[in-house]
């Protein structure tokens, strides 16, 4: 029988409704190649193998019964460990966390459950999302399956490594200034930051709650907008989600037409600090969209140049006080409790023993930015930029339909390459960050190989606010007629891994 | 001149309640000194008439009825505590009254 | 234990100072679920039995706002005479400790949901303005328990446990702007202001008001600045106030205790100060240095409040009558005079009367058990009068007793000290204290036979023409009877046996 785990969601959602294959047997083939091949990538944090064959289970026996499931029912899909799930190890990443099992599901996770789909495990992540390869992470780094010596990108490498080593077809990400999208161009695979308010973030493990937002990862366009319809919607548990109908997205992709289309190319996002394959690729793309019938024009966002020092506030700023919670006194770590130290010295040993540098150096400068004194410099400025951020896409948006970009300046880079400068890792997230500051919808969808490495390269695409259908109208475009070049979809490149034993 | 001291580290961590090491102040200082560098280019561009932006999306007055949930059990509530005593959660002792 | 500070007495330290306050009071709305999550808020359950991840504040939770919390927000803002925002905001108050979930308290900064109002106290027959700088919503914490130090308190304790139901139960703060009154007057003003309070919001119907269980918490700033200086003196903040009596005690207490450090020298230390019940003083909490920032800062996680006009119009038209305006017309109602009345109100017996009054009693009588008996019962527990644990009905109940002839006065305050000490309802207290009043007439007559015998010239005199002189003859056969007979019939049976 061919290989399980090389399908599409679709794919396997089509097998199963034929009867040609069960839940339980698509669960195993992935649980068994998870097996064979995550010592060497690392994305799963943990494997709920028990979990999964048991929701596998009820999903076919359900089928069997006659039930009407949902069009993802019984695939297989790698959680990022930042989303709690009820009874399942949930860590974020950090030690501060380790053994907690949250007594809760979040809205994400009720829903992927509601809609039958079988979550495998919890994927490595940077420590509490902080950081764009996973290096960060408490528990190791996750490994690029193109390049086992790269990084798979950050924070969400866990669960892009896990679509590119076929060990899950579906994913989830959380993208706070690019998490989902950076690892997505770094793995040749799709990843989508959806409106923010457009999916509900109760259970996500906060990092900055003005930008979190949560969002699917797969390895083609169509699986991606069928996780996002499952995921998103109207949550009353969050007071930022958004009272509104989902963007139509799965019918955007099905579509995939984007004559007349008009596309935005950001003036600033390129040049300088660009790697050439990633340019070349980026420009190919576009060249291909317009042959597509879409009409392309350039456009300045003066401001966006201001995104990456007003995240660098505004994030900090937020996760400082967010990650106050974390303490030693209700849950995770307890560090010092002797009986003689107080609750101040043990909480402030417990932090010092629970979180990593990264997470340090993040929550002292929001501590720093929101003290008195400070504030108006910092996080009052940090926040007028936003404005000036958001007015950018406001004006560009009365031109065109959609903005495009790089989705990264480069490619995945090697281990250890930038561990210790902190400023050029931020640097990764410049074409990410403004939407993220702005709200609106984004993506990232393979376009190649660059050049000079041999590492895939993601097309970057920014839709208003609620228009995130655009984005998989684009998406879906560029994957039909990439494929038609290259005889097949840019995954089919990644090299294999060596299977253990 | 560095835009942040040591001292100034110290102090911030005391706030956020981290008991950095010696180690970690010296190499965290001068990183956050860089980083602040960075950040404070904010000042250059947003003049006073622009309004802030701390949410995306202008969305007011979401609240709920006045209606109860159910809540977790105390096992539950407890499940994921260091310690517990009385079914309440043990912490160590407090030296300073409530601000 | 800090050392006692030194103290002036009060006449000398107004002699040189002027008081100026400020109170913060704390009010726990009785909204059915807390501020940001379902959870319930009924006093006194089981420890962590009405939690949640909100506001357990576990990692992933997120708050949304109680609509009901905000509309008693929006009631109390509009009895205050304040402006209600058009849009307001929450921010977090960023600071640790193991009683707040999050180490964050979701609270308003600079954008309250109402400010600049007024409201108005009698104290002796005077008005006193006190103006209101705002009032806004936040939640509150857990509460600790301190195991292993003396008595519970913090000192001395090896660990604490934390139950978080209190977590989370939407809060009022309601904040004065500096009051400055007569120096002597400046404690019955606290007092007087925080029972006006306690009244409105009774009325409001928006909380319990128990002071006793911490549904209204008052928080006194005071300093003090010499006679007639323009400068203001250091103030410290002064916690833990759970009772009227308590306000103005500690209020008087810290002016009498600052005078004596300014006078010998010294200086005021902003801080904050813990009242003490048992022993009548302030101790030193904690000082308000530099080192405390909150870092305030828009709350994320939710997004702003603009109560529509219409709404705030809607909720202005159900507000109930001013507090000054119900003193009056109860006064009127009760017939009382001024003296009498201002001690119903500061004897916080205003309420519990009217509820006495409409189960049928005069307001003469219920006033005379309200501020006799129970009033003196309070006193002597350290209590407010409706923390006594003695209703309106009971009252009520007693009084009915005493009009059907079952108990006369001396009796009723027997059975009221057994409801104090909360021996049963009044029926059982009598069958237990042996209280009923002898109406058997044989025995009375008897009775009635032994005094005359025994005071032949009482007789005497009564029948030479001076009736008053029976009075003696009732006296004697009352402590005959323990005092348990009912004196009218006695005086009925004394006259007819010697014919008058």
């Amino acid at each position: 029988m061919s290989d399980l785990t090389r399908k599409t969601a679709v794919e396997l959602a089509d097998l199963m409704s034929s009867g040609e294959t069960s839940s339980v047997e698509i669960t195993q083939a992935h649980l068994d190649r998870i097996g064979a091949v995550d010592n060497a990538v690392h994305a799963f944090l943990h494997v709920d193998t028990e979990g999964a064959l048991a929701q596998a289970a009820a999903v076919d026996a359900k089928r069997a019964a006659g039930d009407e499931l949902g069009p993802l029912a019984g695939v297989p899909l790698a959680l990022k460990d930042v989303l709690t799930q009820e009874g399942v190890p949930t860590t974020a990443g950090s030690k501060i966390l380790e053994g907690w099992k949250p007594p809760y599901d979040s809205t994400v996770v009720q829903r992927l459950k509601a809609a039958g789909i079988v979550i495998l495990g919890k994927t490595n992540m940077d420590e509490f999302a902080m950081g764009s390869s996973t290096e960060n992470s408490a528990y190791g780094t996750t490994h690029n399956p193109w390049d086992l010596n790269r990084i798979p990108g950050g924070s969400g490498g866990g669960s892009s490594a896990a679509l590119a080593a076929y060990e899950a077809p579906l994913a989830i990400g959380t993208d706070t200034g690019g998490s989902i999208r950076q690892p997505g161009a770094f793995t040749g695979t799709v990843g989508v930051k959806p409106t923010y308010g457009g999916t509900s973030r109760y259970g996500l493990i906060a990092l900055a709650s003005s930008l979190d937002t949560p969002g699917p990862c797969a390895r083609t366009t169509l699986d991606a907008a069928l996780l996002h319809e499952v995921i998103a919607g109207y949550d009353p548990m969050d007071s930022t989600s958004i009272d509104a109908p989902v963007p139509p997205v799965v019918a955007a992709a099905r579509k995939g037409d984007v004559t007349g289309l008009r596309i935005g190319v950001v003036k600033e996002l390129g040049g300088e600090g660009y790697q050439p394959g990633v340019e070349a690729r980026f420009h190919e793309a576009v060249e291909l969209l317009t042959k597509l019938g879409a009409e392309v024009v350039e456009v300045s966002c003066p401001h966006f140049q201001y995104a990456l020092p007003a995240y660098y506030l505004i994030l900090p700023s937020e996760a400082s006080s967010n990650l106050a919670k974390f303490d030693g006194m209700r849950f995770g770590l307890r560090v010092g409790d002797d009986g003689v130290n107080d609750a101040e010295k043990v909480m402030s040993l417990t932090r010092e023993a629970g979180f990593g540098d990264e997470v340090k150096r993040r929550i002292m400068l929001g501590t720093h930015a929101l003290s008195s004194g400070y504030y108006d410099a910092y996080y009052g400025q940090a926040q007028k930029v936003r404005t000036l951020i958001a007015r950018d896409f406001a004006r560009a948006y009365e031109q065109v339909d959609v903005l495009v970009s790089p989705a990264t300046p480069t490619t995945a880079f090697a281990i250890g390459d930038r561990i210790d400068d902190p400023i050029a890792m931020y640097k990764n997230d410049l074409c990410t960050i403004p939407s993220n500051l702005a709200g609106n919808a984004a993506a990232s969808f393979p376009v190649g190989l660059a050049d000079e490495d041999g590492l895939p390269v993601g097309f970057h695409v920014m839709a208003p606010v609620m228009r995130d259908d655009l984005l998989y109208q684009v998406g879906s475009a560029l994957e039909a007629a990439q494929a038609e070049q290259w005889g097949g979809v840019l995954m089919s490149k990644v090299p294999e891994l060596e299977v253990a034993r | 001149m560095p835009s942040i001291t040591r001292e100034e580290v110290a102090h911030l961590a005391r706030l956020a309640r981290i008991e950095l090491t010696d180690e970690e102040l010296d190499h965290l200082a001068p990183q956050l000194d860089q980083i602040i560098g960075l950040v404070a280019q904010v000042s250059d561009v947003a003049a006073d008439d622009i309004p802030p932006t701390s949410h995306a999306l202008p969305i007011t007055n979401v609240m709920r009825q006045d209606e109860n949930r159910p809540c977790l059990t105390p096992e539950q509530a407890l499940s994921g505590a260091p310690a517990a005593e009385e079914q309440r959660f043990r912490v160590p002792r407090i030296l300073t009254e409530e601000a | 234990m800090t050392v006692v500070a030194d103290v002036m007495d009060l006449e000398s330290a107004l002699e040189q100072f002027d008081p100026v306050l400020g109170l913060e009071v704390h009010v726990e709305l009785n909204t059915r679920s807390k501020m940001f999550c379902g959870c319930g808020t009924v006093f006194g359950a089981p420890p962590n039995t009405q939690t949640c991840p909100v506001c357990l504040g576990l990692p992933g939770a997120l708050p949304v706002v109680n609509e009901r919390a905000v509309e008693s927000a929006i009631k109390i803002g509009l009895a205050l005479n304040c402006e209600i925002a058009e849009w307001c905001r929450f921010a977090r108050k960023n600071y640790f400790y193991p009683d707040m979930p999050k180490n964050f308290q979701t609270s308003q900064y600079d954008e309250p949901i109402a400010f600049n109002g007024w409201t108005e106290v009698v104290v002796d027959g005077e008005t006193y303005r006190i103006e209101i700088e705002r009032a806004h919503m936040e939640e509150d914490t857990g509460k600790s328990t301190h195991v292993g130090g003396a008595t519970g308190r913090i000192h001395g304790a090896s660990h604490s446990l934390v139950d978080y139901n209190r977590a989370g139960i939407p809060l009022i703060e309601i904040v004065t702007k500096t009051i400055e009154v007569p120096g002597e007057k400046a404690a019955a003003v606290a007092r007087a202001y925080v029972s006006m309070l306690r009244d409105l919001l009774l009325a409001l119907d928006v909380s319990d008001v128990r002071m006793d269980q911490g549904s209204l918490r008052c928080d006194a700033n005071v300093s003090l600045k010499p006679k007639g200086s323009p400068v203001l003196g250091t103030r410290t903040e002064t916690k833990n106030v759970n009772s009227f009596r308590s306000i103005e005690r500690a209020v008087t207490y810290e002016i009498t205790r600052q005078a004596a450090v300014l006078a010998s020298g010294g200086k005021v230390i902003q801080e904050t100060r813990h009242w003490h019940e048992d022993t009548g003083i302030t101790t030193s909490g904690r000082e308000k240095s530099d080192a405390e920032d909150y870092r305030y800062f828009p709350e994320p996680d939710l997004v702003p409040i603009a109560p529509s006009r219409d709404w705030v119009e809607e909720l202005r038209k159900t507000l109930p009558e001013p507090p000054p305006a119900r003193r009056a017309r109860l006064q009127a109602e009760w017939g009382f005079t001024d003296l009498v009345m201002r001690d119903v109100v500061n004897g916080g017996a205003q309420n519990l009367i009217e509820q006495t009054v409409a189960l049928g009693v005069t307001p003469d009588a219920a006033r005379k058990w309200w501020l006799g008996e129970l009033a003196r019962a309070a006193n002597e527990a350290g209590k407010d009068l409706d923390a006594l644990g003695v209703g309106a009905e009971q009252v009520a109940e007693v009084q009915k007793l005493v009009d059907e002839g079952a108990l006369n006065d001396k009796l009723a305050r027997e059975v009221f000290d057994g409801l104090v000490k909360g021996e049963g309802t009044p029926a059982e207290i009598m069958a237990a204290r042996g209280l009923a009043l002898v109406s058997d007439d044989s025995a009375l007559g008897e009775a009635v036979d032994r005094a005359i015998a025994a005071n032949p010239d009482v007789v005497e005199k009564v029948q030479s023409g001076k009736p008053a002189a029976a009075g003696a003859l009732i006296g004697a056969v009352m402590k005959d009877m323990r005092g348990q007979a009912d004196a009218a019939k006695v005086r009925e049976l004394v006259n007819a046996k010697l014919g008058i």
